[in-house]
C-alpha cells in the first residue's frame, strides 16, 4: 500500500514521451486523472485506463494525475507512472 | 448509397449540386462540352492598368453570391488573396463561394470574412491549421469541396465550378496583361494552377508588384485573357514563397523508407531506360530522389521526363542530363525556380496539362512511377491525405489522387507510426485516393503490395526488402499502439471529398 505524500513528476513532453504529474490529496478526495494528448480521440481511452490501471497495481487510491501526453506508447507511460509514483510516495510503515 | 469504396454518400446534400457516387477510377464518362468564359472585346489603346484593387472590384462587377478563385503558388507567403478579400469585405459584397487553387496557413486572416456571411462556401484543395479547423466545423452555410488539382481544372472546364472573377497574383505583369512568374522580386516559377483560371474565369484581374513595359516575355498567361491590371507594393513574402534547396533528412527512418521504395522501383520492372518519375515533396521523398539519382548512374539509365510539384533534386538530375525534361506545374524552392527561368527543357504546364482526366489526355496518364505521402493508409491500400487524428482538415489533395491513377506504379510512403498513431490501419478517416489505384505501401517495418498487382509482387521478391501483406504491417503497428478508438462523427456534413472525375469519394462530417 503507497501514499502519496509529496508532488513528484516523470517523464517529459519530448513527442512520444509524457509528463506525468502527481499531487497529493486527502483520502476522501479518490483518484482524479486529467489528460491532455494530441491523440485524445483515438487513445484518450487507452491512455487513462494505463494510469488508473498502475495506480490500481500500486495500490494507491486517492491522488490527483496530471497527464500531458505526447504520444507515448503505453510501456512509456507505465514507466513514467512508476518513477512518478516513486518519487511521490512512502511506504506506510507499521507499528 | 454505398460507393465503390465501401464509404456511405447520401443520396442528397444541401448545398451540393449533381450527387454521383464513386464507383471506380475510370467508370465515369463525361458527355457534352466544355464550357467557357464571357466573351471580352478590348478596343485599340484602352487601359487595363487600374489605381487600385477597389477599382479593378467595381469594374469586374463582382456581386453577392458570386464565385471568385485565387492561385496557390505563394504559398506562405502569398498577400495576394488577404490583401483582395480585405477589399471586398469593406466594400460589404456578402455570400461569396471562394474557390482557390488551395489554402495555406496565411490564409487564416481571412477567418473573420467567413464569421461575417462574406465567404459562405469554399472549395479548394485543402486547408490546414484554424482555416482546416473551420471547415470542419460545419460553420459554413454549404459543405466545402475538396478536390485535386486535376479535378479541380476538370470542375473549371466542364463548369461545374464556374469562376466570375480570378484575381491572379503576377510575379511580373506588362501593361497589356501578359503575365509570368519568373521576373521581379516574388517570383513564384511554373503558374500552371492560375492558367485554367485566367483561361475559364468570366473576368481575370491581374494583381503585380512587378509592372513592365509592353511587352513581357515569356508569356505564361496571355494578354487575351486578362481584364484589369492592378499595380500593388508587394504580392508575396519571397521567404514564405520558396524555401532554399532542402537538406537531405538525417532521419534514419525516413532514409530506410527512401531506401525500401528506391529498391521497389528498382526491381518493380518500370526502372529502365526512358521511365518516368515523380515525386513528392516529403523528406522520404527527397532522400529517395537521392538515392535513385545513384542508381540510375551506376546503372547508366536516363529518365524521359519528371513530374511535378518540383524540388531542387528534380533539378539537379535535369542539369546532370539523367532526366530529359522536366513538367512543371509548382515550384517549391529557388533552385527550380531559377531553373524554370534558364532552362528550355524545363517545361511549365497548366493543372489541366497535369491531371484533368477529362481532356484529351494529362501528363499524368504517362507517368510510370510516382512516390506519394500519406497521413493514414488502410488495409485496403486507400489513402487518407486531408484529416488528421482527430478528424480535422489539416492537409490537401494536391495531385495524389491524379498521380495515383495514372501512373503505372504509384509508392505510398509513410512512417508505420507517427507518434503514437498507426499510419496502416483498419479504415482510413477520410478516403481520398482509392486503394485501386496505390500499388506499394512502403514502411520502415515493411513492404506490402497491392493483391491486385501480383506481378509486382513477383517482381520484388528479389529485391531483398522485407514484403509482407498489409494486414500484417497493422498488427505490426496495432501491437506498439494498440487499436484506435474511432472518431465519433456527427450527422453535419462539413465538406465533400470528390474523386478527380467529379463523383464522390467521401464525405467529411463534423467531429463530436
Amino acid at each position: 500500500m503507497l501514499q502519496i505524500i509529496q508532488p513528484s513528476q516523470a517523464g517529459t513532453v519530448e513527442s512520444n514521451d509524457i509528463l506525468i504529474i502527481l499531487t497529493p490529496v486527502s483520502a476522501d478526495k479518490g483518484i482524479h486523472v486529467e489528460l491532455t494528448s494530441p491523440v485524445l480521440k483515438k487513445y484518450g481511452r487507452q491512455i487513462n485506463n494505463v494510469i488508473q490501471e498502475v495506480l490500481r497495481e500500486q495500490g494507491i487510491d486517492a491522488v490527483h494525475v496530471s497527464a500531458n501526453d505526447r504520444g507515448a506508447l503505453d510501456c512509456t507511460i507505465r514507466a513514467r507512472m512508476m518513477t512518478a509514483i516513486d518519487r511521490a510516495a512512502a511506504k506506510e510503515v507499521l507499528g | 448509397m454505398i460507393n465503390g469504396v465501401g464509404r456511405e454518400i447520401p443520396e442528397s446534400i444541401a448545398g451540393i449540386k449533381n450527387i454521383k457516387p464513386y464507383i471506380n477510377p475510370f467508370s465515369y464518362v463525361p458527355t457534352g462540352h466544355l464550357t467557357g468564359p464571357a466573351i471580352k472585346v478590348n478596343k485599340p489603346r484602352s487601359e487595363k492598368v487600374l489605381s487600385s484593387i477597389e477599382q479593378a472590384i467595381d469594374a469586374s462587377g463582382l456581386k453577392d453570391g458570386m464565385t471568385i478563385s485565387f492561385h496557390h503558388h505563394f504559398r506562405n507567403g502569398d498577400y495576394v488573396l488577404n490583401m483582395v478579400m480585405g477589399v471586398i469585405a469593406r466594400k460589404g459584397i456578402k455570400d461569396l463561394t471562394l474557390a482557390p487553387s488551395s489554402l495555406n496557413t496565411i490564409n487564416e486572416e481571412i477567418i473573420p470574412y467567413m464569421n461575417q456571411g462574406v465567404i459562405t462556401a469554399v472549395e479548394t484543395s485543402g486547408a490546414r491549421g484554424k482555416l482546416g479547423q473551420l471547415l470542419t466545423s460545419g460553420q459554413l452555410s454549404k459543405p466545402t469541396i475538396i478536390r485535386s488539382h486535376g479535378g479541380r481544372a476538370r470542375a473549371i472546364e466542364c463548369g461545374e465550378l464556374h469562376i466570375d472573377v480570378a484575381f491572379i497574383g503576377a510575379p511580373a505583369c506588362d501593361t497589356y496583361g501578359n503575365i509570368n512568374g519568373v521576373e521581379g522580386k516574388s517570383v513564384c516559377g511554373s503558374m500552371g494552377y492560375a492558367m485554367v483560371d485566367a483561361a475559364y474565369a468570366d473576368k481575370v484581374v491581374a494583381i503585380t508588384d512587378h509592372l513592365v513595359p509592353y511587352p513581357l516575355f515569356p508569356i505564361s498567361i496571355p494578354q487575351t485573357q486578362v481584364d484589369y491590371i492592378v499595380p500593388v507594393e508587394a504580392i508575396g513574402d519571397p521567404k514564405g514563397i520558396a524555401s532554399g534547396a532542402l537538406r537531405i533528412s538525417k532521419d534514419p527512418r525516413e532514409l530506410l523508407i527512401a531506401q525500401y521504395a528506391t529498391a521497389a522501383i528498382e526491381y518493380s520492372g518500370y526502372f529502365k531506360q526512358d521511365y518516368s518519375i515523380q515525386l513528392g515533396s516529403g523528406g522520404a521523398s527527397l532522400a529517395a530522389a537521392r538515392f535513385l539519382k545513384e542508381k540510375m548512374k551506376k546503372q547508366g539509365i536516363t529518365a524521359s521526363f519528371g513530374l511535378g510539384g518540383v524540388t531542387a533534386p528534380f533539378i539537379e538530375m535535369l542539369e546532370e542530363g539523367l532526366i530529359k525534361a522536366v513538367y512543371d506545374v509548382q515550384d517549391f524552392d529557388i533552385p527550380s525556380i531559377e531553373s524554370i527561368k534558364k532552362n528550355r527543357n524545363h517545361q511549365e504546364m497548366s493543372a489541366s496539362f497535369y491531371a484533368n482526366p477529362h481532356n484529351g489526355g494529362p501528363i499524368v496518364n504517362q507517368l510510370d512511377v510516382v512516390i506519394l505521402s500519406a497521413t493514414e493508409v488502410d488495409v485496403n491500400f486507400n489513402v487518407n491525405v486531408i484529416t488528421d487524428s482527430n478528424g480535422v482538415i489539416m492537409g490537401a489533395v494536391g495531385g495524389h489522387q491524379d498521380t495515383a491513377a495514372g501512373a503505372a506504379l504509384s509508392i505510398v510512403v509513410a512512417p508505420l507510426l507517427r507518434g503514437r498513431l498507426p499510419m496502416v490501419i483498419d479504415q482510413v478517416h477520410t478516403v481520398c485516393t482509392p486503394g485501386e489505384t496505390v500499388d506499394i505501401v512502403v514502411t520502415e517495418r515493411g513492404v506490402a503490395v497491392n493483391p491486385l498487382r501480383s506481378d509486382l509482387k513477383d517482381n520484388l521478391k528479389a529485391a531483398n526488402i522485407p514484403l509482407m501483406d498489409i494486414e500484417e504491417l497493422r498488427n505490426i503497428a496495432y501491437e506498439f499502439a494498440g487499436k484506435p478508438d474511432p472518431i465519433e462523427v456527427s450527422e453535419r456534413i462539413a465538406a465533400v471529398v470528390e474523386y478527380r472525375d467529379g463523383t464522390l469519394i467521401d464525405v467529411i462530417r463534423t467531429t463530436v
